[in-house]
């Protein structure tokens, strides 16, 4: 299966995803901001058709509107009253605008259905590049700020009488957020992104209570997934994402199940 | 030099005050017992110390200079905790986390870090109980760790905002007599909130009462005594001690040690 392109391109585009998705998504089902990260990718969607209208590259439209997205939502901070709500008007909202776009470009009718479920085999290999460049900045940025992210998360009250601006290193994050989101559509698709950034990482969780072991086990949960659906969508013909989000599923629950018995064992 | 200096302050939050032209001074190496009711600005009060909030008038000094934030040389637990009961971590790497968070980049965390950790955990005997995860711990085993974190970095002043909350009488006496210990051996001021004063009686070197905008400091016996608690309320206030504790009788009402509800 290895001698097609468009497999080692899905291997390789999927091993970036898995390495960003995993990484962040563990940052984000710390902070208990998967909501953020779940509309995000929605707000994507008016990006990346928006894009295809105007003829260039989705995954350039998608970054864009999800960076938007993220600093919006960074900005707002986590205390915002009313703050779901706003964020779900216009998650909704883009989502309308990418349905009117589409709207207007009836040649890309199979535009829809490859964004909001991904279509792995069909990355190309400049695209693929794209990836990798997103990728490598996210990681950077996230080693960057690692240390007074976890500590924002773990103590918001305490950091900043130590001088750390929640405010600040949040917002940057929520860039981050954004740039992983635009990474894991490219896999799953719009709808879908919950399962390479929560799956893996909340399972991760219920695995380890050290967090460096936690977020390698995140991205190795992640990368599994993703190429055992690789592999099973190659021998079954059915959708690639199908198979992620169900190998994801059942490894949370495995998780889940392990370590309740863990605890009540004791 | 005054721990803490307060000339004729004002603090609040937009138009609701906490207090008002409040003037008193802290001596360095006291242990202060922050006294007041449910919304009485003891958290305000704390928060000022640590520059997080201007006063509206007058000047604060903390150690010789205006309050700034990311002050290294205060401690502080916080009164709001986040979840902590679903918290799968450690304790150690919460406390690395919080020295390590005070810089950016890579790697994670330093010698000296660690160093720092292993001491403050030593302090409070708490060694192996940062070793469990932070959810399976009880009330005293989490407030003692995080009274550990607060001694990180050797701070010459404590801020604690009611850690004997939720705690019962016996876990109570032995938070107190813990920070009492640490503050006696590395000679800080402490600043300790809370709503009872029965846990704090006999260890504390001065009463702050926090009530009706103002503040009264002083020797728990000056402090808590119908003549002054009354003048803070302006209502009647009768104090009755008994057995070892301090009854605070309002409107024919009796609330064992000191539980200021502002009588009516
Ligand atoms: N961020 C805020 N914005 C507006 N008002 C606030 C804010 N924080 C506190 N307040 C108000 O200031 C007053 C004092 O609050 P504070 O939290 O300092 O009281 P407290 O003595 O710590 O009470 P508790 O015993 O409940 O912790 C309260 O009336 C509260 O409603
Ligand atoms: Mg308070």
């Amino acid at each position: 299966m290895l001698q097609y392109d468009f497999m080692q391109n899905a291997f390789a585009a999927t091993f970036i995803v898995a390495c960003v998705a995993g990484t962040i998504g563990y940052f984000m089902v710390l902070r208990g901001q998967t909501f953020a990260g779940h509309a995000m990718s929605h707000v994507g969607f008016a990006g990346a058709t928006g894009a295809v209208l105007l003829g260039v590259s989705p995954l350039l439209g998608l970054t864009l509107f999800t960076m938007t997205a993220g600093l919006g939502i960074g900005l707002l901070g986590e205390r915002a009253q009313g703050r779901d709500v706003a964020i779900g008007i216009v998650l909704s909202l883009s989502l309308g605008l990418g349905l009117l776009f589409l709207n207007f470009y009836t040649a890309f009718a199979g535009q829809a259905t490859t964004l909001l479920f991904g279509n792995i085999l069909g990355v190309g290999r400049s695209t693929l590049w794209l990836m990798l460049a997103i990728g490598l900045v996210a990681l950077l940025a996230l080693g960057a700020i690692a240390r007074p992210l976890i500590f924002c998360s773990l103590q918001p009250e305490l950091a900043e009488a130590k001088g750390v601006s929640p405010r600040a290193i949040g917002t940057v994050f929520m860039l981050l957020v954004s740039l992983a989101v635009a990474e894991s559509v490219q896999v799953v698709g719009i709808l879908l992104v919950f399962t390479l950034m929560v799956a893996p990482a909340a399972t991760a969780m219920h695995l380890s209570s050290k967090i460096t072991t936690a977020v390698a086990l995140s991205v190795l949960l992640a990368l599994a997934e993703a190429w055992l659906g690789l592999v099973l969508a190659y021998y079954t013909n059915w959708p690639t994402s199908f198979w992620i989000t169900f190998i994801g599923a059942a490894c949370y629950l495995m998780a889940w199940g392990l370590s309740r018995q863990l605890r009540t064992g004791r | 030099m005054t721990a803490i200096s307060f000339k004729s302050v004002t603090l609040g939050h937009g138009r609701r005050r906490t207090l008002e032209k409040a003037s008193f001074e802290v001596a360095p190496g006291d242990f202060i017992g922050l006294l007041g009711a449910n919304g009485a600005g003891k958290t305000t009060l704390l928060r000022s110390l640590l520059g997080l909030l201007p006063p509206i008038e007058g000047a604060i000094e903390v150690m010789g200079s205006r309050p700034s934030r990311g002050n290294r040389r205060i401690g502080y637990v916080p009164q709001i905790h986040r979840a902590f009961s679903e918290l799968h971590l450690i304790g150690r790497d919460l406390l690395v986390g919080s020295v390590a968070g005070l810089r950016f980049g890579w790697p994670f965390s330093i010698g000296a870090d660690q160093r720092d950790v292993g001491r403050v955990l030593d302090l409070v005997e708490g060694t192996s109980l940062a070793q469990r995860p932070i959810s399976s711990l009880s009330g005293g085993e989490r407030q003692r760790l995080l009274i550990a974190q607060a001694l990180l970095g050797r701070p010459s002043m404590l801020l604690l905002d009611e850690p004997l909350v939720s705690l019962d009488p016996n876990h109570q006496m032995g938070v107190v007599e813990l920070v009492r210990r640490v503050q006696k051996e590395f000679g800080m001021t402490v600043v300790f909130s809370s709503h009872e004063l029965t846990p704090l009686l006999g260890s504390i070197d001065g009463v702050l009462y926090l009530g009706h905008r103002s503040v009264a400091l002083g020797a728990v016996d000056d402090v808590i005594t119908a003549e002054c608690l009354s003048r803070l309320y302006n209502a009647p206030i009768e104090v009755v001690r008994a057995g070892g504790r301090i009854f605070v009788v309002a409107a024919g009402e009796v609330r064992p040690g000191g539980h200021a509800h502002a009588p009516v």
